[in-house]
């Protein structure tokens, strides 16, 4: 049992951590997912004693970490592949740590086993590649045979074995009744991974719940539409039927619309009535990656953006189109999805064309030109949205301040088109 | 222990079979089969000496050490002997000869030192160290028992056989008193191990290899090189303060091959190393309970 209270950590007037509180459960995995530099490594060397909080404390089995006897045979943990001398053999890599923790040292050839090292056990560690280094991570974390276990990104640099190994290991620990703490950026392991997911972004709280609460409350269903491809005038009508019949319609990056609001038969019935045909009309559900993205991107640090390559540019010859952007890069914004709750949403009118209106390979998402209805947009204020997603009210009620977000969303993404 | 046989080789990576029903109940917390002992300072000095011995580092810098120390020695011995006749050396003993060897050979100790430490932050590995025992304290004394034990041994060993090697060599020189003969190789070899010791607790405070090896090198040399410049006759007394009390010169002392006159003699640099390293050590000791790793 992992337990953190109010956990706060500054790096001068960087807070890397801010009142932060969970609870990490033995008996299941839990994912702690959030954007690069977020915080995740920052708590889990707070939680390993590594870093002193500036305020809040966290304990494991109630005591704070450095306080714990033996703490090696209680928490095993992942940090980093490369916290390794390199000079030194796997095997006495592994040596040192059971000798400061009074484990016996036919043990660490159980490890080594167990992590498929055996044979590179006297090879040294500076040779190995980082699939390797992350299993003698591994390897290091089992050692003391620990109650519970943190692990920093652990499928990192491991080729597609390794990471259902490493999946199925974090699955029959926790089946042993061990607490196991994963972070990861990535939001597709952790939903096959995880029983229970703690989101954090910009050091704070997004969501404490367990992965199918986090699935129903995050992941919205939608339908796709296709009209016919030689009559954009037909999509238009359809857009407005279905936005007055109270809709949401968002267009796609192939010209399809993604519906949400409408049961299926009643979008067929409005296409009917408005005399469009349809090409395609499809039940869709949202991914949890979808979920995460929209979650959490008010609270990404790390953005790319458009490459403009400015003046380095060849004027286009006469007659030819600008290359398509590839979607998602430099636009913030572009993968969130609708969020369930759509009942507040606006009329939006179409009034671009496709394939028209992007300029000089224009970049619609760079901050500066971003759309930004009354500084609401997530990147422009981006310290609003994790206030309004707390756990408390996950999805029940439309949340106030992110709910421009969604509308700044679809703007821009009409300019991409 | 929920297990019956706690010993026993398969019980302890349950995990180890294949993924089925074949865990054992999964109540609420975990008990490993393997015996959980508490731990003491000896658990991390055999964790340190496994780290010491295992690394090639400690292998080289030792081994430059060790050549320095006897090469430069055995040079120093026969030059002398070839070159010199009865009545020669005067009042000097064979013992004296040594010196030169263990200077050099002290800047490898010195890294030695540092690389102790400091190295562990360069790599990383401290953190995992840390996680494995969090009484840091406890982590940094076995670092300053092994290192010490290691470096002392060292330079005996090898002082030592430069002595015998120089007094049956050079049997014009003045045969040493049994003082003589202890200062020359245990007073010698406690010094450099202690300013190796020094160089551990810098480098643990510097946490850096390459800054804490220069650090050391300049405390080792910068004294007597900044006299040898200082002309004016006003700094006078500044510049026999730096002459007696560098390294060189404190090192020449257990030779009774002193520089100068006046300033430490007899064990005098013993303490005054001794000194200055408990004082730098105990910093290292505060501020690594108080940093973040």
């Amino acid at each position: 049992m992992i337990e953190a209270v109010g956990l706060t950590k500054r790096y001068g007037d960087k807070t890397a951590v801010h009142n932060l509180s969970f609870q990490v459960r033995p008996g299941a995995v839990t994912g702690f997912l959030g954007p690069n530099g977020s915080g995740k490594s920052t708590t889990m060397r707070m939680i390993l004693g590594l870093d002193n909080p500036t305020a809040g404390t966290v304990t494991i089995g109630g005591y704070p970490y450095r306080k714990l006897p033996n703490a090696a045979r209680q928490v095993g943990a992942l940090l980093d592949a490369k916290a390794v001398h390199g000079g030194r053999h796997a095997r006495n890599h592994l040596l040192c740590l059971a000798q400061l923790s009074g484990i016996p040292a036919r043990r660490v050839d159980e490890v080594l086993g167990v992590v498929g090292l055996q044979d590179v056990a006297r090879k040294r560690s500076k040779g190995f590649s980082l699939g390797m280094g992350q299993r003698l991570g591994i390897a290091a974390a089992l050692l003391g045979d620990p109650q519970v276990l943190l692990f920093d990104e652990p499928v990192n640099g491991l080729d597609p074995e390794g990471i259902l190994w490493v999946r199925n290991l974090m699955k029959s620990l926790a089946a042993e009744g061990r607490t196991v703490f994963v972070s990861s950026h990535l939001m597709s392991e952790m939903a096959l991974t995880a029983d229970h997911l703690i989101v954090i972004g910009r050091g704070q709280l997004l969501s404490d719940m367990s992965v199918t609460d986090f699935i129903s409350a995050n992941s919205a269903d939608f339908a796709r539409v296709r009209t016919p491809h030689t009559d954009p005038a037909l999509r238009e009508k359809l857009t407005s039927a279905l936005t007055e019949a109270g809709g949401h319609v968002l267009p796609e990056q192939d010209g399809a619309l993604r519906v949400t609001g409408l049961p299926l038969p009643r979008i067929s019935d409005l296409a009917h009535e408005c005399d469009v045909r349809l090409w395609e009309l499809s039940p869709h559900q949202a991914s949890l990656e979808e979920a995460y993205m929209r979650m959490t991107q008010g609270a990404v640090d790390y953005r790319s953006t458009v490459d403009q390559k400015a003046g380095l540019q060849q004027p286009l010859p006469p007659g030819v189109q600008p290359p398509m952007p590839v979607p998602g890069q430099g636009q913030p914004g572009w993968y969130a999805p609708p969020p369930p709750q759509q009942g507040y949403a606006p009329p939006q009118p179409f009034q671009t064309p496709p394939a028209a209106s992007y300029g000089a390979y224009g970049a619609p998402g760079a901050p500066g030109a971003a759309p930004a209805p009354g500084g609401a947009n997530p990147y422009a204020a981006p310290a609003q949205a994790p206030a309004a997603q707390t756990p408390a009210a996950p999805s029940a009620t439309p949340a106030p301040a992110p709910a421009p977000a969604p509308d700044a969303a679809p703007t821009k993404s009409e300019d991409a088109r | 222990m929920s297990t019956p046989q706690p010993q026993s080789p398969q019980a302890a990576p349950a995990w180890q079979a294949a993924p089925g029903p074949s865990y054992a109940p999964a109540g609420p917390g975990y008990t490993s089969p393997i015996p959980i002992v508490p731990t003491h300072l000896g658990h991390a000095v055999a964790s340190e000496w496994t780290k010491i011995r295992s690394v090639r580092s400690t292998m080289w810098t030792l081994g430059v050490f060790v050549l320095l120390v006897v090469g430069i020695g055995l040079l120093a011995g026969a030059v002398v002997s070839s070159s010199t006749s009865e009545g020669d050396l005067g009042d000097q003993t064979a013992l004296s000869f040594g010196f030169f060897g263990i200077l050099l050979g002290s800047m490898c100790i010195i890294t030695l030192g540092v690389l102790t430490t400091a190295s562990e932050y360069g790599t990383g590995m401290i953190r995992t160290t840390m996680v494995a025992c969090p009484s840091r304290g406890r982590v940094l004394a076995a670092k300053a028992v092994v290192f010490f034990a290691v470096a002392f041994v060292v330079t005996l060993l090898s002082a030592g056989f430069v002595a015998v090697v120089h007094v049956g060599m050079l049997d014009q020189a003045r045969r040493p008193t049994g003082e003589e003969w202890l200062k020359a190789t245990v007073g010698v070899s406690l010094y450099v191990a202690l300013l190796g010791l020094l160089s551990l607790a810098v480098g643990s405070i510097i946490r850096h290899s390459a800054g804490a090896i220069t650090i050391m090198i300049g405390v080792l040399l910068a004294p007597l090189v900044i006299a040898i410049f200082m002309f004016s006759s006003s700094l006078e007394k500044l510049r026999e303060a730096l002459f007696q009390y560098s390294i060189p010169n404190q090192l020449g002392v257990f030779y009774a091959a002193s520089l100068s006159e006046s300033g430490p003699s007899g064990w005098d640099p013993l303490w005054i190393a001794l000194g200055v390293t408990a004082v730098v050590l105990g910093a290292a000791f505060a501020l690594l309970e108080k940093r973040d790793v």
